[in-house]
């Protein structure tokens, strides 16, 4: 018997990735993950404002290692959404579509991202 | 809709593997197939073209094996030199026309699939019907409303040159069927092909109907579900850059307003 409904052809699966492509991908990523660091910090916020003892639970949480490892996640998304979000302001102005410039900028939000992210953990941990 | 895989009757399975030819330099390649005749998922089967035997371009060795292996091969081909549009695929990965796709230009295996996220008619043959209508729902053709004038309608040179990257576009689909935006949203976003071509009737100095087409694509799906994902001008065969027409249309839109 014929099949009734077409196949539908592959598609992310079998796409080369491309690091303009995978940039798109985590410019949303990290923006959720914004969502989420701003409800921490509004935790963090809420707890100073009702005391010391609510404020000093809340740092214990965030100042263990898993506590740690989501507020380092939190800095790089930022940084990384922030470059992301030049990108796209560029583009928005009309300029950066040559090949050059597209991927030039699409490895700039990549590798700024991370430094930056570094740079402002190696200043914490290091004061 | 974002769907990250396939529904079940459209995931591919291990197809058949074709005899080798008795040749020194083999490629491999493997190609979906899919029979409408059969209630079969789609496959994959691989293939061995004789490289000595066939031509330059990835269509030479689809027409090859076409010729000396498997007859029932489908694909559709016409002009052989990336002008018609007609062999878009995805070629490795990227969508390509076959026919400007050089086989020395892929490392190891060829793999060959129709373009990405459409109903498969057979084989390598998507239907396009929707990539159409959508073609013509921006009515690419020029509208005016001065009378028509008594010889041809002249353009400066400069005008002319802002139809540049613009009118080569052969409408093969690969721009489009390469977007994931399209493929979530293709029933209502318009898609870089289109709406370059929309871009390009926007730019024309003689079409008297920009402040139509600008109210036709001003809508939250048709034109703004452009992401700058940047796939489109990636894969674009004829080096065309639909995301820059793309970014300034959402400019004109602006422009209009202040």
């Amino acid at each position: 018997m014929a099949n009734s409904q077409r196949p539908l052809s592959p598609h992310l699966e079998i796409y080369k990735l491309q690091v303009t492509m995978v940039m798109s991908g985590l410019h949303r990523i990290t923006g959720v993950a914004l969502i989420l660091g701003v409800v921490l910090l509004v935790v963090w916020l809420t707890a100073a404002a009702m005391g010391d003892d609510k404020l000093e639970v809340v740092n214990m949480v965030l100042g263990h290692w898993m506590g740690k490892i989501a507020l380092f996640g939190f800095t790089w998304s930022l940084f990384h959404h922030m470059l992301g979000g030049i990108r796209h302001f560029v583009w928005d102005l009309g300029l950066g579509f040559s090949e050059k410039v597209r991927f030039g900028m699409a490895w700039a939000t990549l590798i700024g991202g991370i430094l930056l992210t570094g740079l402002v953990w190696v200043i914490i941990l290091w004061s | 809709m974002v769907e990250l895989s396939l529904p079940k009757n459209s995931r591919p399975t291990k197809g058949k593997v074709w005899p080798k030819p008795d040749a020194k330099n083999l490629r491999e390649l493997q190609i979906y197939r899919y029979n409408p005749d059969n209630s079969d998922n789609p496959s994959i089967d691989t293939y061995y073209v004789d490289i000595d035997d066939c031509g330059p371009m990835v269509l030479d060795a689809l027409l090859w094996i076409k010729d000396n292996i498997d007859a029932t091969l489908t694909l559709r081909r016409s002009c052989r030199e990336g002008i018609c549009g007609s062999c878009s695929m995805n070629i490795d990965g990227l969508n390509s026309l076959a026919c400007t796709k050089g086989i020395d230009e892929i490392k190891g295996v060829i793999k060959i699939y129709p373009l990405p996220h459409l109903p498969v008619v057979k084989d390598l043959v998507p239907d396009l019907s929707n990539f159409y209508a959508q073609h013509r729902s921006i009515e690419p053709w020029l509208k005016t409303k001065t009378p028509a004038p008594s010889s041809e309608g002249l353009q400066s040179y400069k005008d002319r040159e802002k139809l540049d990257g613009l009118y080569e576009c052969i409408l093969c689909a690969c721009c489009s069927t390469s977007c994931p935006s399209y493929w979530w949203n293709g029933d209502r976003y318009l898609g870089p092909a289109v709406l370059l071509q929309a871009y390009r009737w926007l730019m024309d100095s003689r079409d008297e109907a920009t402040g139509e087409r600008l109210d036709n694509l001003e809508d939250p799906f048709r034109l703004y579900r452009c992401h700058t994902i940047m796939n489109c001008t990636n894969t674009c065969p004829k080096g065309l850059n639909p995301a820059e027409a793309i970014a300034e249309i959402k400019k004109l839109m602006v422009e209009r307003r202040v």
